[in-house]
């Protein structure tokens, strides 16, 4: 028996047109839609080795071997967007980490279910809404006389510039971004925590365990392994600071601190219209990315049995 | 202090804790909604905290009389209304076959690879660009809802949920001669109506939300959707020309600000209820069992 499931497992791969080409057919168009939309540009990271001209096409233009990329590690700026953004990503994936595992298990306490369940709508709302919007909020609540510095003159502190201090906008994406997303991350845990077994709380309780004591030796080991496969998948993030976020939200002076690899590949790119090197520095980073990616599926793999499709 | 009295101090000062936590999601949104209701000068002086001061709807008013605002409020309805139906058929049509086992279907795998790939390797934003620009795509809505028009997340989604329904049923019309069609559409189609209800909703709120292929694929300001029309007014890094931002200092009034971002929004309030219906589901079975 187990010997026909290891061999059915990997079938050779075969189209059988006449037995399936009635699901061949339902996928034609999707992966038409892919081949045309995904696959086609592919071609295009050419330009990144190329004298890009648009009138004469990609590939009209001339060589230039490695000389983007030669020109970008020249480039004073290319340093410091590249530990921007991972300091920035790293600073978000850190944060971001312990506080739904707080709210989850807080939540789990809670006994009115009325509550629980609003709190859990209320705090999940922030998610779906656009970085447009929210830069809007942000951009009136944070200003110097808007109602968080008002809120800090009260208790005397001065005015702090967030748009425009070098540290303070860095604490502020953060903050925002935590802000949309622990929702996010406490739903994903709550239902977790629902699935961990009753029973195991109920011989806690017989042996005379506290409910901090369930949750530290219950709760927390049995959600540990779908924190672990979400921090495992964050990985793949690591060089995505948050494009929508930053670019609503950042000015010239605080690039300094603040400017990321996606938005200094849209400014070089459709700005400045230096497709060359705007399509090396984002090679680069698609390359990088893939790679962390696929080590973060493979470990996800190994350790929770994890696979995409 | 004894057990029971710890307990109940724990209890109280926890649900004190998540009642801030909530409030502190809610409060920007009903500052912003205050602003927008508020009288101007009383906005300008910083008077408006949680509560409108000098109720108006003068700010509405202005915004029901912007023709720039209606007119990306109609482009944004269109992709929605395209969009939503390119995405919902391509994920439906492409998730049903992938459910099915390699055995049954062994040129699955293939199809698998095809996605993964392009699902981790992205080609970067000019040859993007580039390419919808070849198409001859620009300033056309097709630019907004073709590239987007396969939404793999949604259709691991879909597919996941469509391999545990159980399998005698589809064998049982088998037997009586069910080709994939047909069991497609009287079958799997009507048993999956709460995920299909989870990735519309998903989709409708990508659709809506999203704002920066509207702003790199439309050189006409008048083709962009509601959200790239707000960003535009929004953002200050980005002032194109002078013409543009003596228009945008002049609707910058943050009043009138305020009542588009809260009406941009209204649609994402409206249909959230309906998404909280779903999603729970939906989430486990994507984000934690792929």
């Amino acid at each position: 028996m187990k010997k026909t499931i290891s061999v059915s497992k990997n079938p050779p791969i075969r189209f059988c047109w006449k037995k399936n080409w009635q699901l061949h057919l339902m996928l034609l168009p999707g992966i038409l839609l892919v081949i045309l939309f995904k696959y086609v540009p592919l071609s295009g990271i050419l330009i990144a080795f190329k004298d890009f001209i648009p009138r004469k096409g990609i590939f009209g233009s001339p060589w230039a071997g490695l000389e983007n990329f030669e020109y970008m590690f020249q480039l004073p700026d290319t340093m410091r967007i590249l530990w921007n953004t991972l300091k920035i990503a790293v600073l978000k994936i850190l944060v971001n980490f312990p506080i739904p595992v707080l709210v989850a298990i807080l939540l789990n306490e809670v006994r009115g279910r009325h509550f629980k369940k609003s709190v859990q709508t209320i705090i999940y709302l922030p998610y779906f809404i656009s970085w447009v919007i929210l830069s809007g909020m942000i951009l009136d609540i944070f200003s110097l006389d808007g109602v968080v510095n008002q809120a800090l003159s009260l208790f005397g502190a001065d005015p702090v510039f967030f748009m425009g201090d070098k540290k303070a906008f860095v604490g502020l994406l953060v903050g925002t971004d935590v802000w949309k997303n622990f929702g996010y991350g406490t739903v994903v845990y709550l239902a977790a925590i629902t699935g961990v077994d009753e029973s195991l709380y109920e011989a806690a309780r017989i042996d005379g365990a506290n409910r901090f004591k369930q949750i530290l030796h219950i709760t927390l080991p049995g959600i540990a392994p779908i924190v672990m496969l979400m921090m495992i998948l964050n990985l793949g993030n690591v060089l995505n600071a948050g494009f929508e976020q930053i670019f609503n939200l950042y000015s010239p002076r605080v690039y300094e601190t603040a400017d990321i690899i996606d938005t200094f590949v849209y400014r070089i790119s459709l700005v400045e219209a230096n497709y060359s090197l705007g399509t090396a520095v984002g090679l680069l980073k698609s390359v990088v990315s893939f790679l962390l990616i696929v080590s973060s599926y493979k470990l996800a793999n190994k350790y929770s049995d994890y696979t995409i499709f | 202090m004894s057990r029971k009295g710890k307990s109940y101090l724990f209890r109280t000062v926890n649900v004190i804790f998540l009642a801030f936590l909530a409030a502190l999601c809610l409060l920007p949104l009903i500052h912003i909604a205050a602003v927008s209701f508020s009288d101007q000068a009383m906005v300008s002086a910083n008077r408006v905290g949680l509560f409108p001061k000098g109720f108006t709807l003068a700010s509405y008013k202005m915004v029901a009389k912007r023709a720039a605002f209606w007119t990306a409020f109609g482009v944004s309805v269109k992709r929605v209304i395209l969009g939503v139906a390119i995405n919902t058929v391509i994920t439906v049509l492409m998730a049903y076959p992938l459910s099915k086992s390699e055995r049954e279907f062994p040129f699955r795998r293939v199809y698998v690879w095809l996605l993964i790939f392009v699902m981790i390797f992205d080609g970067g934003l000019v040859p993007n660009y580039l390419l919808v620009h070849n198409l001859n795509l620009f300033d056309t809505i097709w630019a907004l809802v073709l590239p987007t028009a396969v939404p793999i997340y949604n259709i691991i989604l879909t597919m996941n949920f469509m391999k545990q329904l159980p399998g005698t049923i589809e064998e049982a019309a088998m037997v009586d001669g069910a080709g994939y069609f047909q069991r497609f559409v009287y079958l799997v189609i009507p048993l999956s109506k709460p995920v299909i209800a989870t990735v519309t909703l998903f989709s409708f709120i990508g659709h809506w939300n999203s704002w920066f292929d509207g702003k790199i694929y439309n050189n006409q300001t008048t083709n962009y959707p509601l959200q790239t029309y707000l960003q535009n007014l929004i953002s200050s890094s980005d002032m194109t020309n002078a013409a543009e931002a003596i228009e945008n200092a002049l609707s910058n009034v943050k009043t009138l600000q305020a009542a588009q971002l809260v009406l941009t929004l209204l649609p994402i309030l409206v249909i959230y209820p309906f998404l909280q219906k779903y999603f729970v589901k939906g989430i486990t079975v994507g984000a934690v069992k792929g």
